[in-house]
């Protein structure tokens, strides 16, 4: 999808032949056809897989499901509406007996719906990969550029980068909560846990990728800082730092990559709010619509998986010094 | 207290008149039991149908009546819940009965809970595998239809559990945490049956409770039940509704015992605070149990006429979740055994008749000797002490005064509640029967337990 409208940008109006035409339509036919077959082999299979909730969802099945949880959402809306309409009358009628009374306005505290789980995950998951990318550059560019520190970091590097988030999560929960004991917190400790946890597991394909950029700057720039006599903090900021960006981004997409992946599975296990305990819920409900409910939770964080992904790929090409560098 | 509780009402009934004129019950109310300390609550609860109280007082609107703004938040399981409460995360919490006194008493996690309304009576049954259930069929006594001939004694799991271990496996169970109902219902109902359930031993760090067992009986979230006797990790379990009624549908299992029969009308859930949080904040406290009264009322009123609608609000994903006929199947006075195998079952989950809400000091006890039978208590205890700890963790003066405060509002007559003045918190001998038609005197809870032939008594430590 995301392809064939970035060919469509391309494509001034002006320009139009038949070479672009052909190019267009080659290039929209394939990313529709490669869904059509994945649609039909969905649909096709789901009839044999019976579970113990009925047979497996159809596409058809999910789009209704997703119908039902935009339903929901707007029940919710209707909630809000009917609870602030209850809230005037009864201060109303406080007011009626008592003009002087005190009387008090509050905030509508709504259960979340699908769609603000999404808006939960995706705000966990930014601000984790922020926490991330804030340690894992400025760390990255320190061992790339020295050899020693380098070998002094490397181990702790390779022992804690294969850990899994579901091993961290309980150490985690554990210290936020021994540390983080504020009466009027600034954000929830679920928040914490699972932005914390997203950082500890996607800090390494930045950090990684960053050394290795920073470590491997062509000679010859290396040579003419050197000629120039430029300072270290010029070296690194001119030559070191854009020379190093491919790989520094190659990082950054990993580590967003993972990040989503690791939330979603610390918001199933920790209970904590988002797309992951939606999915936990269902999966608790077991009602006849269950299924169906997540495989639009899973199709949605897919797709939201890919929009990171090509944000990402829009900076990536936005900051490149070599715009003629391939990036997929 | 009494006293307190008398003239309270006393001026929230003129207070109440007053105000019933001008159409707002929340002042008049408001000014006999003082305002609520905390007004925005969160409190938890496990995907069962007994959470009912809860969500009806908020969909209702009780909750906000009492002007509090409650969030209901689901669990994942009964260890994160209990942790939620501790912790103050959660305001409090729809819990075991056990849960509480297991707190009390130091039994796994140790902090004072308390609490001071009753969520609902049974609403629990025992459920085998299809596969268990083929080995159980041929040898139950039948009536003249065919049909299995209830209750199922476990005496009738005996040879089944012996072909497994001559297999060399297993006989696996399910409950749902150390210090449940189910955990207490699924052990009596095999030592009825001459099963030895196995003993606890925390005094020696064995938590497992599975010292002398027969059966091997382990902790699984109640919304996972189906799905790990679907897989077979389990051979059975004991769990709340609607997950019996689903192994039904789904074609998993088979209910082979409610806890009606094994032990009727004693606590089943009840709504949990911290101690502290009840010091803290006791008009809040009132206002909350007062809010549940008004609930449980409502799901008993006029012969359980409101069950189908209650059915249908907590199968709402955010609630229970699962399939309104699934729910409705327990809810509305049956219960399906074997598939089709649908019998009356009008008692099966009671929210109000019988005093159900009323905190009674002897269901505690009764749950008391139970963690003292099967080991959680190592030591003996005296029969004073099991009365004092009772009374450390259930409130029955706060319900009164909340049940007062709700008579005072006009909403509620005093023949709605046990006669207070001469309520001391003991049930009758009879009010409970047990399949082994054992009685239990909670005003001698030694004695009781020496009735039994399997399990502590005396002075034994496991």
């Amino acid at each position: 999808m995301g392809a064939v409208l970035f060919k469509l940008k391309q494509v001034s109006p002006t320009a139009w032949n038949s070479e672009k035409l052909r190019e267009v339509l080659l290039g929209s036919l394939f990313p529709i056809l490669g869904l059509a077959i994945f649609l039909s082999l969905w649909h096709v299979g789901a009839q044999q897989i019976n579970t113990s909730l009925g047979t497996f969802p159809s596409p058809v099945e999910v789009a209704e499901q997703w119908s039902n949880l935009v339903d929901e959402h707007q029940q919710e809306g209707q909630r809000e509406r009917a609870f602030y309409e209850r809230q005037e009358e009864r201060n109303a009628a406080i007011l009626q007996e008592n003009p002087d009374a005190e009387v008090r306005w509050r905030e509508f505290r709504g259960r979340p719906t699908f769609f603000d789980q999404i808006a939960t995950s995706l705000w966990t998951v930014l601000s984790g990969f922020f926490l991330a990318t804030l340690i894992a550059i400025p760390l990255g560019i320190v061992i790339g550029l020295n050899k020693h520190t380098y070998n002094a970091i490397n181990p702790v590097i390779q022992i804690f980068k294969p850990v899994s988030p579901l091993a961290w999560l309980p150490l985690v929960t554990l210290v936020v909560s021994a540390l983080y004991a504020t009466e009027d917190p600034m954000f929830s400790r679920s928040f914490l846990v699972s932005m914390i946890t997203v950082t500890l597991c996607s800090l390494w394909p930045t950090l990684i990728n960053t050394s290795v950029g920073v470590g491997s700057v062509n000679q010859d720039l290396k040579n003419v800082s050197k000629v120039l006599r430029l300072g270290w903090l010029t070296y690194v900021i001119k030559v070191v730092i854009p020379s190093a960006i491919p790989m520094m981004f190659t990082g950054l997409r990993l580590s967003l990559g993972i990040a989503w992946m690791v939330l979603i599975a610390a918001e199933m296990l920790a209970q904590n709010p988002g797309l992951g305990k939606f999915v936990w819920d269902e999966f608790q409900n077991g009602s006849s619509s269950s299924l169906g409910r997540i495989c639009v939770a899973v199709l949605v964080i897919g797709v939201i998986g890919f929009l990171l992904d090509r944000g990402m790929l829009l900076i990536q090409r936005w900051v490149n010094w070599d715009k003629s560098a391939i990036t997929r | 207290m009494k006293k307190a509780a008398q003239s309270q009402s006393l001026i929230g009934l003129g207070l109440a008149k007053a105000t019933l004129l001008s159409g707002v019950l929340i002042s008049g109310s408001a000014m006999a039991l003082g305002l609520p300390e905390k007004e925005d609550l969160t409190f938890g609860f496990i995907k069962l149908t007994d959470m009912a109280p809860l969500a009806i007082a908020y969909e209702k609107g009780f909750f906000e009546d009492e002007g509090l703004y409650v969030q209901l938040e689901a669990q994942s399981n009964w260890r994160v819940l209990l942790d939620g409460v501790i912790e103050g995360r959660l305001d409090g919490a729809h819990m075991l009965a056990g849960q509480p006194l297991g707190a009390t008493v130091g039994f796994g996690t140790e902090a004072h809970i308390v609490t001071a309304f009753t969520m609902d009576l049974n609403g629990n049954a025992c459920t085998v595998s299809n596969d268990v259930w083929e080995m159980m069929r041929p040898n139950l006594p039948t009536d003249d239809e065919g049909k299995p001939i209830h209750p199922i004694s476990a005496e009738h799991l005996q040879p089944v559990i012996e072909e497994y271990n001559f297999m060399g496996e297993n006989f696996n169970l399910g409950m749902v945490f150390p210090v449940s109902t189910h955990n207490y219902e699924l052990r009596y109902w095999l030592a009825a049956g001459g099963i030895n359930p196995g003993l606890y031993a925390p005094q020696r760090g064995d938590t497992s409770g599975t010292q002398g067992a027969g059966v091997q009986i382990s902790v699984t979230p109640p919304p996972q039940m189906p799905s790990t006797l679907d897989a077979g990790t389990i051979h059975g379990y004991c769990v709340g509704e609607p997950w019996n009624q689903q192994a039904v549908f789904r074609d998993i299992g088979v209910p082979v015992i409610t806890d009606y029969d094994i032990r009727n009308n004693i606590a089943e859930k009840v709504f949990g605070v911290s101690n502290e949080w009840a010091e803290e904040y006791p008009n809040t406290h009132l206002r909350v149990v007062k809010a549940l009264i008004r609930a449980g009322h409502w799901l008993d009123k006029n012969d359980n006429a409101n069950r189908e609608e209650a059915a249908q609000i907590i199968s709402n994903s955010y609630y229970v979740g699962a399939d309104y006929e699934v729910i409705a199947n327990s809810m509305t006075g049956v219960f399906e055994f074997e598939k089709g195998d649908v019998r009356p079952a009008p008692d099966y989950n009671v929210f109000f008749r019988y005093n159900a809400t009323y905190p009674y000091y002897s269901d505690a006890i009764w749950y008391l000797t139970q963690m003292r039978r099967w080991g959680q208590l190592p030591e003996a205890k005296s029969d004073d002490w099991y009365a004092e700890t009772a009374q450390k963790v259930f409130l029955p003066e706060v319900y009164e005064e909340a049940a007062a405060s709700l008579i005072a509002d006009g909403l509620f007559q005093p023949e709605d509640f046990p006669d207070f003045e001469q309520e001391d918190g003991f049930r009758s001998i009879d009010h409970t029967t047990f399949i082994d038609g054992i009685k239990f005197d909670a005003h001698q809870p030694n004695e009781y337990l020496n009735q039994f032939s399997i399990g502590l008594k005396n002075d034994d430590t496991p």
